[in-house]
């Protein structure tokens, strides 16, 4: 079963950055990379200081693996997996899955 | 079986020295030969004396351990803690513990250490008063420290020095009493010691020379103490420390000879009087000599576990040379800095500003240095050690030993040193030996520390280890990873030379080019401070590679709430706009604070609220502060010859004139500036990446000091500058530093690294010599004539306005950012659950 849940347009994400939607009490962060076409969705709360500040912090990529760096104090996450890349364990990101159609966003909430 | 042939040592005393001729015979036994026993009184096994202070500042018993019990049972020694030998039977070759056990030997070694001297004044026996030597001394200094006030340490040498720093640190008003007319009258000379009471006074501690200790005063309890002259200092205890004194009772009782003012009589190989008997560390004395340092107590050690497993040694002697950090004052004084004659000359340096004093002691027909003593600055500690003890030539002119230009690891002369130089002088080990051992994988400080001990010890050689790893890395062709991160090979200098000569005006054009990948946290905010530096495009033309801050425009806080300061230039602000700033306070309800700047923060705002509160402060006039980048921050000053009697000059204008022509100059690292109308110095200008000071003849220029983790004091630039002088050298400064600097470098750091230091900057900058200056001066005009207040132009432009809201597919506001109160303000509410997973509502 899958719960497909149209978030927002396309163009209201920033081009090669991230913009934050809310979806009944949640908060998602959601990033694109412009040249790779890849989309990504991501808890908005950082597990560090359980701020809900993910969306405005900046992408990157280490070692071939797309990241989001808190802008709080620089943890970065993979946004495939959503793993602490320092190692930690406790500090992983609830993903969800993303897709586009009509250049509408939709978010897999299951 | 083995046992029953094995021979037995047993070490008397289990301190620092009785401890490291344990671990020097172990490595040395490798025929397995001897069976080693311990006594120590202390409850404990032996821990690190030295740095014994630090367990005041909450080091633990446990990390100043110099092994644990379990490496003593690993090792296969039997150790005794709580047990003191009370008998020794030098001719039937036993020992009887008070704990009544009685053991042979084959071979035994006194290592019982020292007493600390108590002069036998009266009234010395009365409670609250101590000596400072071990963990159980120190327990019952904090427990009595905790019902006083004032305490005094009796001694002014090295140990009473530290004693006073710990019970200053326990809060209590102290002072230093000493009998000589200077401080640490071994190392250190009078000139040197005067330098060192100005640092010591400046913490707060009273320093009285020239005291001699007639009595202490009190009913049960010390209450003060009287000295020779009658002059008397209430204080509510006392802290002992006037020296030590070897322990030699045991030797003495048991037919050992002693010297004349005691300490066990011992010869170059360490051997008593007694047959198979040694004393080493602080019970010997050799040729007249206690030795109270750890280093001779080490190579003690060495000399005797060398001997016992068949290898020659001596001991001949050792250096008393020592360096130390004092109440955060370098102290150094190595070979003899007391020496006189003739032949001898003197270099020193006086820097009575940096509160740093230097004095090289040199043979003048062998250009050798005898000795030398640093206060304040003891960087040069390990270089100056090995060239007096190497004997090695100094330079013609060796004034250039003591001023240290620059960092890099050529400079440290570590590279001129014989691989047989010593290093580490507490563990002996070479410079060979610590290139051995880089050679055969120890790559790191710690990799070596672990192999060869070196540094372990006083750690004094740890910068010498590091340039010794450095050179090897250059000698095998190595370098330094200079790379910004992942995404480029390049470093941030060479991006921003990559950028300002190709004229490249995005982060997507720079990292298709000379980079890979999707770019990260680190190479993005860097690329966009060059672009602004060159191009001084708005920066939120470049949004999605800003940092949180300046892709906002404001300082994002612990909440995610983010923080507003309208620019002040000069601290002066006119009565409207304060009352626009209240009156904005209020309105969003924002927590307000004056900064260290001379300016005021308003906190807590949303980020929706953002352009709303910049829209009110634009209509009284303020422009964007740029608190939220790597820019010009403030040019904090003084009131001036405008309204104080003693200014010469008008430091408020002057510091409004610079503040509006640099503000808005993104740039490695934040910057800071100051103007003060006279040498009175009220606006701290010397501790700011460029200082102005009015003369009466004009102003002096002050460059790359620095507050902050680190304090430095700029250094003075130029003297008696008219205005538009001024205003050059610091256009050219500026952008001289943002074209070289490493990222997220302060000019003070910058500087310190800077090849040739401040005289060659003087060269570039006032003399032109690399004939770049119109370029900097025209880079830094383009700068001045394309200003514009960034919030200002992000009110005029509603495509970026839009990033100022929470969701993008909701009007709401975030709830999970709340506020509670304090004091009559907002103050952040930490919630450790509030997550998207489970939402707090609105209900505190």
């Amino acid at each position: 079963m899958s719960e497909w849940v149209k978030v927002c347009k396309k163009e209201d994400v920033l081009r090669n950055g991230g913009s934050c939607v809310k979806v009944g009490e949640l908060q998602i962060a959601i990033f694109n990379f412009e040249s790779q076409n890849e989309w990504y969705a991501v808890q908005n709360t950082c597990p560090h200081k359980k701020q809900s500040v993910l969306s405005r912090g900046l992408t990157g990529e280490d070692q071939g693996e797309p990241k989001i760096a808190c802008p709080l104090h620089k943890n970065s996450f993979s946004l495939k997996t959503g793993k602490h890349l320092g190692g930690n364990q406790d500090w992983t990101l609830r993903t969800y899955p993303v897709k586009i159609e009509n250049d509408e966003i939709y978010l897999n909430m299951i | 079986m083995i046992n029953q042939i094995r021979k037995r040592i047993i070490v008397v005393g289990n301190g620092m020295v009785g401890y490291k001729f344990c671990e020097k015979l172990i490595n040395k036994d490798k025929l397995n030969q001897y069976r080693v026993t311990v006594f120590g009184e202390e409850p404990r096994p032996a821990y690190d004396r030295v740095n014994l202070t630090a367990y005041f500042s909450g080091k633990t018993l446990e990390e100043l351990t110099m092994a644990p019990f379990s490496w003593y049972e690993e090792n296969g020694v039997d150790l005794y803690v709580n047990e003191k030998v009370t008998t020794i039977n030098p001719v039937e070759k036993f020992i009887i513990s008070d704990k009544g056990k009685k053991l042979e030997y084959d071979k035994l070694v006194l290592a019982t250490g020292s007493t600390p001297f108590v002069p036998p004044v009266p009234g010395i026996n009365k409670q609250g008063v101590f000596v400072y030597r071990t963990i159980e001394d120190l327990d019952a200094i904090i427990e009595y420290a905790k019902n006083v006030k004032s305490a005094a340490v009796i001694g002014g040498g090295l140990l009473g020095l530290e004693a006073a720093k710990a019970l200053l640190d326990l809060k209590l008003n102290t002072n230093v009493i000493e009998f000589n007319p200077r401080l640490m009258p071994r190392q250190v000379d009078q000139t040197g010691s005067e330098f060192l009471q100005r640092q010591i006074e400046k913490l707060g501690i009273e320093v009285h020379l020239n005291k001699t200790t007639k009595e202490v005063s009190g009913n049960d309890c010390v209450d003060g103490i009287v000295f020779a002259d009658g002059q008397v200092l209430k204080v509510d205890m006392i802290v002992v420390s006037a020296g030590i004194r070897p322990r030699d009772d045991i030797a003495k009782s048991n037919g050992i000879k002693v010297g004349e003012r005691g300490g066990i009589l011992v010869d170059s190989q360490l051997k008593t009087s007694a047959e198979d008997i040694y004393a080493i560390g602080e019970c010997a004395v050799y040729e007249g000599m206690v030795y109270g340092l750890i280093a001779p107590g080490y190579k003690m050690a060495d000399v005797v576990a060398s001997q016992l497993t068949g290898e020659t040694n001596e001991f001949t002697g050792a250096d008393m040379s020592t360096k130390l950090k004092l109440m955060g004052v370098d102290v150094g004084s190595f070979g003899n800095p007391f020496a006189e004659g003739n032949d001898i000359v003197n270099v020193m340096i006086h820097n009575g500003l940096g509160g740093i004093y230097k004095r090289l002691l040199i043979d003048k027909n062998s250009k050798t240095l005898i000795g030398g003593i640093l206060i304040g600055d003891a960087s040069e500690y390990g270089k100056l050690l090995q060239i007096c003890q190497a004997q090695i030539k100094v330079p013609d002119s060796p004034e250039s030993l003591l001023i240290q230009l620059k960092s890099s690891s050529e400079d440290s002369g570590v590279a001129a040193f014989p691989d047989t130089a010593g290093i580490c002088s507490c563990e002996n080990i070479t410079k060979g030996q610590i290139i051995e051992a880089y050679k055969n994988g120890s790559k790191t400080v710690a990799d070596i520390k672990k192999c060869t001990k070196a540094g372990t010890g006083c750690g004094g050689c740890v910068p010498l280890i590091t340039d010794i790893i450095n050179l090897e890395v250059k000698k095998s062709g190595g370098t330094v990873n200079k790379s910004m991160c992942g995404c480029f090979s390049y470093s941030r200098i060479e991006l921003a030379e990559i950028i300002r000569t190709e004229k490249i005006r995005s982060y997507w054009e720079v990292l298709g080019r000379y980079g890979k990948g999707r770019g990260c946290e680190i190479c993005k905010p860097a690329v966009a401070s060059i672009l602004a530096s060159y191009q001084n495009e708005f920066v939120l033309k470049h949004q999605d590679i800003q940092d949180s801050n300046d892709h906002f425009l404001a300082n994002i806080q612990k909440n995610g709430s983010y923080s507003v300061i309208p620019r002040i230039p000069g601290g002066e602000i006119t009565p409207d706009q304060l009352m626009a700033i209240g009156a904005v306070a209020k309105e969003f309800n924002l927590y307000t604070k004056i900064t260290g700047g001379q300016r005021i923060d308003m906190f807590g705002a949303k980020l929706e609220q953002l352009p709303k509160i910049w829209k009110k402060l634009q209509e009284v006039g303020l422009e964007s502060g740029h608190a939220y980048a790597k820019a010009l921050r403030t040019v904090k000053s003084c009131v001036g010859s405008t309204w104080c009697r003693f200014g010469v000059q008008d430091s408020v204008g002057l510091a409004i004139r610079i503040e509006n022509r640099y503000k808005g100059l993104r740039a490695p690292h934040k910057i800071k500036s100051a103007v003060s109308g006279c040498s009175r110095e009220c606006a701290e200008a010397q501790s700011k990446d460029f200082g102005v000071i009015a003369t009466d003849k004009g102003y002096n220029l002050y460059l790359c000091g620095n507050g902050g983790m680190k304090p430095q004091h700029a250094r003075l630039f130029a003297e008696d500058l008219d205005e538009t002088t001024l205003i050059k050298y610091i256009d050219r400064f500026l952008m001289y530093y943002i074209r070289t600097a490493d990222r997220l470098t302060r000019t003070a750091t910058w500087l310190n690294k800077f090849e040739g230091g401040i005289d060659r900057l003087k060269e570039i900058i006032i003399d032109d010599c690399l004939g770049i200056c119109a370029e900097l001066e025209a880079e830094m005009q383009y700068q001045v004539d394309t200003y514009k207040c960034e919030w200002s132009e992000a009110l005029d432009d509603p495509e970026k306005l839009k990033r100022f809201r929470p969701f993008v597919n909701s009007p709401d506001t975030d709830t999970t950012i709340q506020f509670t109160e304090e004091r009559g303000q907002i103050k952040p509410l930490i919630l450790e659950e509030v997550s998207n997973h489970k939402p707090m509502m609105g209900d505190g």
